[in-house]
């Protein structure tokens, strides 16, 4: 049998509750009931309840069928994901709305994530599954959740607030753009393996891969030499040749980054910009991150207006503000000095102490 | 009972948030692989860094990505990791599922692999998480027997994503999930064989509140908008005013433009549409009072990315409206224009933005045909090194 290709991902349509179907592009408006409760109402006046519970993005095939019975009990069959790892259960008939919710928090179902809380944080790979990291990425998201709770499954903040973290600067998972973004971050050039390097390495291809021109050939060993200054740690190196490591247990650790946001609501999207250029690893429950994001999420609570996101909180107040309020200490890392640095730089005395 | 061989990880099965290592060890309870990932993980939290590496490029038959090689670098103390590859799958628009199929998905999961998934990754597929290299092929096999095709990985088309548009969004001015699907199919090439300098992504939004982050996170971002004016119902207006919603202070006040004027004496709210930028602020807070307009389309912006290489990038406004309806030629010509530019003229690992960077966005767009208008740039230029084409000095 000739193996068959390009038929795509299963056609949505066939996915869709009924009520779904029958109202397709005809909604009207919603409501948030309560955290993790949201209804939409279609022109027609049929209703459609939504379920919000997070998920350890991380899962089992057992997981996904208890799940699967939990949809089959309370929404005949139907479920969907979100972009940030959260499960919707569609509920169509009213009745079954509360019990669902009694259900799912008996059963340590996180209900919430939607209003202003604190949505599941969008995260990477870390030691469990990626080559580059700097630190692991569920780990701290379970460990910051269970300190964040209280705010993702009630409504207690100002705004939406989103945290994302990613456990290298390659960043895959949206942080850059996140109220607060938690980033790995290796501190060590890549140590050589000459060894390796002349075994494993196609030599050329190494060179071409560093950003910064920070590699080039040794003669002398026919391997490669690496200048430190102009290194930004970035593991592309590693990518190419494993003789390159850049994993250390002291060099790497964690950074924290406030204030960007994706939605064009009100002010357009932002970048979040680093207040804490580094943290230990500290497994099992990274403590010294956890505490600095939990302190970052109530200082913004305490002090912003409502609706009031991190970034335009701070932009209100000025940096040098969050950092006096925050309590945290300025830094000289935090000061640009890659390619678009004097963006970032001040042109005008008007400024607070 | 024996000692625990995760002590540190079985710390992280406590808390109220749902433990993923929990999940881990009721895969391990059935599959070695799942198993020796636990221990693994358990030596990293120990040694506080990663023990996985890069190999030999591994797939299935007729696709250049979809699957990522991953090996232990400790295969002797973990011989059920020593080949772990992740394999992507594309997920239907929207993440919506039936639970048959997601069942089916199981079970193909369980016969060929860890066990152990993520739902979804960052990208947007569903991740199996974890097998060999000789269940590769049977794998992708048994899954294209239900109905799942691989996404992309390495410099394709990446798998795009779109939010729930239409399927559950009053706000939503495009068919987000229906396009998504047009595309993935019209360019199942583009996704399944590298192609390109390096990797491309996609990712479609009903409305500027861009739920799957379309603008920071892909190099070409289509998000619905409108043209003419902001629908009001006046009755709900009043009646969010009623029911304690501060009109001035949480509306008009945080209105960008400041195009809107609030009358308290007779509960009136007056839009001056020609203003409004369509940020969604308002529509955000009173959704039973405000809706889009019915002039609707899409904005186009390209070039987002991360950091890697030069600095990362939010996408750059090229086409401040197109209408979006089937057969979508207009958007399928202009994507192909982009990607014929970008893969002449871009260096291997080089995204759009970093090219359009490089090349000057003058010539992006003239390239791809497309005029100069003021909704693409902030403000103008502030430095006199401009340069001329000869044709244009006559
Ligand atoms: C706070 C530190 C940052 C973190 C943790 C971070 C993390 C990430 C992550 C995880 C992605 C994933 C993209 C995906 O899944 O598709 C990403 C993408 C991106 N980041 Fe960041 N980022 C950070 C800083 C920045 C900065 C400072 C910028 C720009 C100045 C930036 C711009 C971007 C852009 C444009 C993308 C587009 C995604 C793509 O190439 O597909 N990021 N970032
Ligand atoms: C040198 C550059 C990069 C390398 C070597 C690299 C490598 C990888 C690898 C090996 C994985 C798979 C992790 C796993 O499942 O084991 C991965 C995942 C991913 N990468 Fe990259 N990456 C690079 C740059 C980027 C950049 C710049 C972005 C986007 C801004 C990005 C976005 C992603 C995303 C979205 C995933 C999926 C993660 C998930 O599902 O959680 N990568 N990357
Ligand atoms: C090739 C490019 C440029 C040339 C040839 C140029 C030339 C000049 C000259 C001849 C002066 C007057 C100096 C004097 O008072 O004797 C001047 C002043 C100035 N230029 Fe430029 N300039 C250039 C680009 C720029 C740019 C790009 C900026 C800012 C974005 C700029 C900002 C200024 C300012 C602020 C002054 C001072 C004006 C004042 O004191 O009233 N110039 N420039
Ligand atoms: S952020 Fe970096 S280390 Fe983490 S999964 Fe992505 S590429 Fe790997
Ligand atoms: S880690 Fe990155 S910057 Fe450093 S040498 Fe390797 S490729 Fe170059
Ligand atoms: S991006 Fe807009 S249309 Fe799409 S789900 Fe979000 S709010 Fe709705
Ligand atoms: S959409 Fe934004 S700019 Fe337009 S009226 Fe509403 S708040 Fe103002």
């Amino acid at each position: 049998m000739a193996t068959r290709t390009d038929f795509g991902p299963p056609y949505f349509r066939d996915m869709l509750p009924p009520v779904i179907q029958k109202n397709y592009g005809q909604w009207k408006y919603h409501e948030r009931i309560k955290p993790g409760l949201l209804v939409h109402v279609a022109e027609s006046g049929d209703r459609l309840w939504t379920v919000r519970v997070g998920s350890p993005r991380l899962v089992s095939t057992d997981w996904i069928r208890e799940v699967c019975d939990i949809a089959d009990q309370f929404c005949d069959g139907h479920l969907r994901f979100t972009s940030r790892h959260n499960v919707e259960f569609l509920v169509s008939d009213e009745a079954k709305v509360e019990p669902l919710i009694a259900y799912l928090q008996e059963h340590g179902y996180p209900v919430g994530g939607t209003g202003h809380a604190i949505t599941n944080p969008v995260h990477t790979q870390g030691w469990i599954h990626c080559h580059t990291p700097a630190t692991d990425a569920s780990g701290i998201v379970k460990a910051v959740m269970d300190e964040l709770y209280e705010y993702f499954v009630d409504w207690k903040l100002p705004a939406y607030c989103r945290v994302s973290l990613a456990c290298c600067l390659n960043m895959c998972g949206a942080v850059h753009c996140s109220d607060v973004a938690i980033l790995g971050i290796h501190r060590k050039p890549p140590v050589i393996n000459h060894d390796v390097v002349r075994a494993k390495c196609e030599i050329p291809n190494v060179i071409a891969a560093c950003p910064t021109g920070a590699i080039r050939p040794d003669p002398k060993t026919k391997s490669l030499i690496v200048n430190e200054e102009k290194c930004m740690y970035c593991g592309n190196c590693y990518t190419m040749c494993p003789g390159m490591p850049l994993a250390d247990p002291v060099g790497d650790g964690v950074s924290i980054w406030v204030g960007g946001k994706v939605s064009s609501a009100r002010t357009p999207p932002k970048f979040s910009r680093l207040v804490i250029p580094y943290l230990p690893n500290n497994p099992p429950r990274w403590p010294e991150t956890t505490a600095a994001v939990k302190n970052i999420i109530e200082t913004w609570a305490k002090h912003a207006r409502k609706h009031e996101r991190m970034g335009e909180w701070i932009d209100r107040i000025g940096w040098e503000r969050f950092f006096t309020l925050a309590g945290i200490e300025f830094k000289p890392q935090l000061i640009d000095d890659f390619t678009l640095a004097p963006e970032t730089y001040r042109s005008t005395p008007t400024f607070k102490w | 009972m024996a000692d625990s061989e995760t002590p540190l990880l079985d710390e992280l099965e406590e808390g109220p948030w749902p433990s993923f290592v929990k999940e881990m060890k009721r895969a391990a309870e059935k599959n070695e692989a799942a198993k020796d990932l636990l221990r693994q993980l358990e030596r990293s939290y120990v040694d506080k860094v990663g023990h996985w590496k890069h190999g030999g490029i591994v797939g299935v038959k007729g696709y250049g990505g979809g699957v990522i090689g991953r090996y232990s670098d400790l295969p002797e103390e973990f011989p059920a990791v020593a080949e772990f590859h992740t394999m992507r799958v594309n997920m239907p628009s929207g993440w919506f599922y039936n639970t048959k199929k997601l069942r089916e998905l199981c079970d193909v999961w369980d016969k060929h692999g860890s066990g152990l998934t993520n739902m979804h990754g960052a990208t947007g597929d569903i991740i199996l998480l974890g097998t060999s290299t000789d269940h590769l092929q049977p794998c992708f096999d048994d899954l294209a027997e239900i109905g799942f095709d691989l996404g992309g990985s390495g410099s394709d088309m990446r798998t795009p994503s779109c939010c729930v548009g239409p399927g559950r969004c009053e706000w939503a001015c495009i068919d987000t999930l229906e396009l998504l699907y047009d595309l993935t199919m019209t360019y199942q090439d583009q996704l399944h064989r590298p192609m390109f300098p390096y990797k491309s992504k996609m990712k479609i939004s009903g409305c500027p509140n861009d739920c799957v982050a379309a603008v920071p996170r892909s190099d070409i971002a289509i998000v619905g908008t409108w043209r003419d004016k902001i629908r009001i119902d006046p009755v709900e207006v009043a009646n969010y005013a009623n029911d304690g919603l501060d009109i001035v202070q949480e509306v008009v006040m945080l209105c960008p433009t400041r195009c809107m004027t609030w009358d308290g004496k007779t509960k009136t709210l007056t839009i001056e549409d020609a203003e409004c930028n369509r940020c969604m602020h308002c529509i955000n807070l009173m959704p039973k009072a405000l809706r889009p307009g019915v002039e609707r389309g899409a904005t186009i912006l390209v070039g987002g990315k991360a950091p890697i290489v030069h600095g990362a990038l939010l996408s750059w406004v090229i086409v401040p409206f197109m209408k979006i309806e089937p057969p979508y030629t207009e958007l399928k010509e202009l994507l192909d224009k982009i990607w014929e530019w970008w893969d002449e003229n871009g260096k291997m690992r080089e995204r759009l933005g970093e090219l359009i960077n490089r090349l000057g966005m003058r010539n992006f767009l003239k390239a791809v045909g497309l005029p100069a208008v003021p909704q693409m740039v902030k403000a103008p230029r502030a430095n006199p090194y401009y340069f001329w084409d000869p044709e244009e000095v006559k």
